[in-house]
């Protein structure tokens, strides 16, 4: 039998499996996980050929390189992302949102994201990784998931049990667009903030901060006043949730936050918006507007219509 | 009962139970988390149970927010006599090397060293739920002179197995992590087994804990 696997000669900065993330263990203190884009995680499995849910390699900033060794195989990248193909002497500029048939010896440089954080490679084939609750999802934190919920690292090997039947060929035009605003609904502790303090939520602009992952994204701009407690008894949180602490800086809790949280909810992030949300590198600027419940709602279908489309144009 | 359920963004419930921490207010809503667990209510992605308030996660795919408040509104609660809470003893070593902060609580306090760990030792705590961190229990309720803030400055890591005290509450750091309780311990004891897909934590919302000292012999020898 032959085996079919990819060489990690650098891991990059936090590259990780993801898929869409586990589900009903939020009362344990276990978090969602899971694709920070989701839209983009999506697309790099249809790109392969693999089944939507299938898990993908996601990386933030400097990708890995990695080189294949194995029977021909679907490769593609999803995001913003710099990249390239080496083939013996030949060396091929690699373009996000097309398929890409490798062979043995190839080596895959993920250079880097361009102004944007996250980037998916999708491997068109079954991986052995170890699934945890339904998912392989990996959490370096708790260190659950799959490769012992670690991040990637060099020198390792990621083995490919099955290679899919057909190599794919498909492409898709599609350019990640900014979003200007990011949309919230008011929080449930929203009237802790004094009116200059909510004015300032809704009017001026907040700058992301390096203190960004994961977990979290930090934001620096002019202070939140808090007129009421800065401290509210612990309770849960979902991805989304503005917190404001007592330094009155805002802290956006994303995918692998912790379940409980003691700060003020000064406001959510719609659905809609998460996936551009996350690709906000250190030193963006932010705008938030709020919007209604039903409003968010309506954004999100319209949302989720075109990744559908997007996908049904693969 | 549920005081009022609102909206927390476009894709979750945030079921208020009151402004008190207290056992009583904590029963409802663990109540309430399993009710609503076991009716496996089409479009619940997860479950949040804290102290007084229950967030109810959805996927905006396949329901909303209007939908599942009608649900929960007319949903019938189980029993508290079929809530099965367990009694779990924990181990706990308080060498120099793990009572990070006593010195601190002495201070704060104005209790001696002895006085803390006799309080801490003879009491039975509940667990009023779990998380933060993945198993991490919150065990209440401190006797009102064992109650202190917690560190001004959190610290980057607090080592596994860590007994913290902060206001009413005695929690276990299942694994390494950030923090800023007050450190007076350290148990041997597995809390958070994250190679268990079934029953991962040792202890959960409803079950009463009692803590045991071990010395560092037992401490080093011990096996779980």
């Amino acid at each position: 039998m032959t085996k079919n696997y990819f060489e990690i000669k650098r891991a990059g900065i936090n590259t990780t499996f993801q898929d869409q993330g586990r589900n009903n263990l939020y009362h344990i203190g276990i978090p969602f996980s899971g694709a920070m884009d989701n839209r983009n995680y999506l697309l790099v499995n249809k790109l392969t050929g693999n089944k939507l849910d299938h898990p993908a390699i996601e990386f933030a900033y400097q990708g890995p390189l990695l080189k294949y060794y194995g029977n021909k195989i679907s490769i593609a990248i999803t995001g913003d992302v710099n990249f390239k193909i080496k083939r013996s002497e030949i060396i091929i500029d690699g373009k996000c949102y097309q398929t890409f048939n490798i062979q043995n010896g190839d080596e895959l440089d993920i250079i880097s994201t361009n102004k944007s954080v996250y980037g998916y490679l999708g491997i068109g084939g079954q991986i052995d990784l170890k699934y945890q609750w339904a998912s392989c999802s990996t959490n370096t934190k708790a260190n659950i998931g799959a490769n012992n919920g670690k991040k990637l690292e060099e020198n390792q090997k990621i083995n490919i049990s099955k290679i899919n039947e057909n190599l794919n060929n498909y492409k898709l035009d599609y350019i990640n667009t900014k979003i200007e605003n990011i949309r919230i609904i008011k929080g449930t502790n929203f009237d802790y903030f004094s009116e200059k303090g909510k004015k300032i939520f809704l009017e001026k602009e907040f700058t992301v901060s390096k203190l960004s992952d994961r977990m979290g994204m930090r934001l620096e701009g002019p202070k939140i006043e808090n007129i009421v407690n800065t401290n509210i008894k612990s309770e849960g949180l979902i991805k989304g949730v503005i917190q404001v602490p007592a330094d009155g800086n805002p802290i956006i809790m994303l995918s692998d936050h912790g379940t409980i949280g003691g700060y003020p909810k000064l406001g959510v992030v719609i659905s809609a918006d998460y996936d551009k949300l996350v690709q906000l590198t250190p030193g963006s600027k932010i705008k938030f507007k709020e919007v209604e419940l039903s409003d968010a709602e309506t954004l999100f279908k319209l949302y989720e219509l075109e990744t559908q489309n997007l996908i049904s144009r693969i | 009962m549920i005081k009022n359920i609102l909206n927390l963004g476009d894709a979750a419930l945030y079921c208020d139970f009151g402004k008190d921490v207290n056992k009583e207010t904590n029963i409802q809503v663990i109540k309430y988390f399993k009710s609503i667990q076991n009716k496996n209510i089409e479009g619940i992605n997860n479950l949040t149970p804290s102290y007084n308030k229950l967030i109810v996660s959805f996927d905006l795919k396949k329901t909303n927010f209007k939908n599942l408040k009608n649900i929960i509104e007319n949903l019938t609660i189980t029993n508290s006599s079929d809530l099965k809470n367990k009694k779990i003893e924990i181990p706990v070593c308080t060498h120099e090397n793990f009572s990070l902060d006593i010195k601190r609580l002495e201070q704060i306090l104005n209790l001696s060293r002895e006085d803390i760990y006799k309080n801490f030792f003879n009491k039975e705590f509940f667990c009023y739920m779990t998380g933060f961190i993945a198993g991490m229990p919150f065990l209440g309720d401190l006797d009102y002179n064992m109650r202190a803030e917690r560190l001004e400055t959190p610290r980057v890591k607090v080592p596994k197995g860590s007994i913290g005290l902060t206001e009413q509450f005695a929690n276990i750091y299942t694994y390494e992590s950030p923090g800023g309780w007050n450190i007076i311990g350290n148990t041997p004891k597995n809390i958070f087994n994250n190679s268990k897909e079934k029953d991962p934590n040792l202890i959960n919302p409803g079950d009463i804990i009692s803590f045991k000292e071990i010395t560092k012999d037992q401490y080093n020898n011990y096996n779980d």
